[in-house]
């Protein structure tokens, strides 16, 4: 008893005695081990995007080692016939999301140009707010408002145009309609950092809103912009809900804004369920090919969105 | 007075038009938007009743209350392993990754997998649980919902944690309090509305997939309450499959319509108390 409390008496160099050296230690060790747990997830992230490549590339393997480049340069789809051409999915992919992109930039911009600079102080935060949760609605909505009104519609309008109503361009305005909100919200924040001064000091010299939008403000978030639209672009590319009701499932290339039509991510979803052995794992090829896309395009937009924010203080 | 040169005229000629255009560049969108609004509350209103929540899903007939069980389930799940991955690799990024290599690498993945397409997560999940296990599975489901909240929630607590001035952690540090305890304690308490607005951001996002969900939950049309080793229905495929496969059945679309409603309904809830929690914490 004496001989133990002697030891414990004895002054650590911080002066503490037995039980709080214990509790230093066990301290010092969850620290450790926060951060090592902490890292560990965020490491995960990594591997996660290396998981989705590698499985990707693995379960894709069959079909592109069977066809080759022919997978590329084929201009038709036909699964029974096992002749599997990426073209017609890739020609449509890119048409809508080209169609959707010019229909909802200038719309997009306008809406934030409008929000930012003329619109009432008391419409800003709801008009804002509003634009924010229409963003949220699941693209899933879009397709069926695409089949049930839009579709029967544009048959009405130019029946020689939209012979049945689906096709590549209603697909493009359907997701044209899902990406203006994105669009605008990123368009507005990106607007919003210009500082007040700057903008001021524009008007003060006498310029017009226009003036002041177009030589002041632009100027100086072009990459927030650009980098706003690609964002954009990207998720029109890789939109599956939205689009697969109104293609069409035209599994042909024909060259044609109107026409009917598919896209990749349509494709899939269409055709995995009854999809087996070297159709499945060309489906997943394309998978591939929709990923390698959209990886291009997402890490240039998330570049130019960096040095924006870089700059904001 | 005023100066009528013609340059002043043509410039502000041109303001006039630009501007005339971006307000009904405004309407037109947002005409758009409420012609959804519109035909989404007009078609789904006509369609609810009260057996659309007590029914399951039939060929003919039926409602809709297995699939909002099994949606309920599934976004849940995803968003409570979600939740659990996404604040620890945000805590790492905002309070050990730093300026590091790592972390900068890190932080510019998740942002593209913040919107990378969930089709492909769907194939990625598909890959990796569904063809070793031999099924469709809620656990597919879970998973591919996860990874798709994962990025959201990581994103939105390394912000929030960045909020919390620097000044308090290193008051606490002079305390004498260790480092998982001034993160713990005086990080995630600052840090905690924000932290939940993003968690509620990624629920309502994540609710509304439907395409992970083909290659992973599938759908089914049974009540199946926990038995997760199953096909697992929910509610955005049965959307799907009424509008694509079974539209020649006028009650099916009938159906879809209430549920888009209810859905689209949740999630602007959802969006709705997000923005709430983050002003109320605002204000204090």
């Amino acid at each position: 008893m004496s001989s133990e409390q002697s030891r414990s008496d004895q002054p650590h160099h911080l002066g503490a005695n037995r039980r709080e050296l214990r509790l230093l230690a066990r301290n010092g060790m969850i620290d450790r081990w926060f951060e090592r747990g902490t890292c560990s997830f965020a490491v995960l992230v990594l591997a996660l995007l290396g998981a989705i490549m590698l499985s990707l590339l693995i379960s894709a393997w069959p079909a592109l080692a069977t066809y080759g480049a022919d997978f590329f340069t084929q201009t038709r789809w036909s699964a029974n016939q096992e002749v599997f051409g990426a073209w017609p999915a890739i020609y449509g992919t890119l048409v809508t999301s080209l169609i959707a992109v010019a229909i909802a930039v200038p719309v997009s911009f306008g809406i934030a140009i409008f929000l930012t600079e003329k619109c009432p102080a008391a419409l800003r935060r709801p008009l804002g707010v509003t634009i924010e949760l229409l963003a949220g609605i699941p693209s899933i909505i879009y397709g069926m408002w695409g089949i049930m009104v839009l579709g029967p519609f544009l048959q009405w309008l130019a029946p020689e145009l939209f012979p049945a109503g689906t096709g590549l361009a209603t697909a493009g305005i359907i997701l044209a309609v899902m990406i203006i909100p994105f669009i605008t919200a990123i368009t507005r924040d990106v607007m919003s950092t210009v500082p007040s001064v700057t903008r001021e000091s524009a008007y003060g010299l006498g310029c017009t809103t226009w003036e002041v939008v177009r030589s002041v403000i632009f100027p100086s978030v072009r990459g927030g912009l650009v980098g706003g639209v690609i964002l954009g672009l990207g998720r029109a590319l890789g939109e599956t809900m939205a689009v697969a009701f109104v293609i069409g499932n035209n599994l042909f290339l024909h060259p044609t804004l109107t026409g009917q039509g598919t896209s990749i991510a349509a494709l899939i979803a269409s055709q995995f369920p009854e999809a087996d052995g070297i159709q499945r794992s060309a489906l997943l090829a394309l998978g591939l090919v929709l990923f390698l896309i959209t990886f291009v395009v997402l890490a240039i937009a998330r570049y130019m969105l960096m040095r924006i924010e870089r700059r904001a203080p | 007075m005023r100066n009528e040169n013609s340059v002043y005229r043509r410039r502000r000629l041109i303001n006039r038009s630009i501007m005339t255009l971006c307000v009904s560049a405004a309407v037109f969108g947002i005409v758009w938007l409420l012609l959804i609004l519109f035909t989404l509350v007009w078609q789904g209103t006509t369609a609810l009743s009260l057996e659309v929540f007590t029914e399951r899903t039939r060929m003919s007939g039926g409602g809709l209350g297995n699939a909002i069980i099994g949606s309920l389930i599934m976004t849940v799940g995803g968003t409570v392993v979600g939740t659990i991955v996404g604040i620890a690799a945000g805590t790492w990024l905002a309070e050990y990754g730093g300026r590091s290599r790592l972390a900068t690498v890190i932080r510019f993945i998740n942002d593209v997998l913040l919107s990378a397409p969930s089709i492909i997560i769907g194939l990625f999940i598909y890959a990796v649980v569904v063809l070793p296990m031999g099924r469709f599975s809620g656990w597919a489901g879970i998973a591919a919902l996860a990874v798709i909240i994962i990025p959201v929630v990581i994103r939105s607590t390394e912000d929030m944690l960045k909020l919390v001035p620097n000044t308090l952690r290193e008051a606490a540090s002079a305390l004498g309090a260790h480092r998982w305890w001034v993160v713990v304690r005086v990080c995630y308490s600052g840090a905690r509305a924000g932290i939940i607005t993003g968690v509620l951001l990624g629920c309502a996002r994540i609710s509304g997939e439907t395409a992970p969900l083909i290659f992973t939950s599938l759908n089914s049309n049974q009540w199946n309450f926990f038995n997760l080793g199953s096909e697992m229905p929910n509610l955005p495929m049965t959307l799907y499959q009424n509008m694509t496969i079974n539209s020649f059945i006028p009650r099916q679309v009938e159906l879809a319509w209430a549920g888009a409603l209810i859905l689209t309904a949740a999630i602007l809830i959802l969006n709705i108390i997000a923005r709430i929690v983050s002003r109320e914490s605002n204000k204090r």
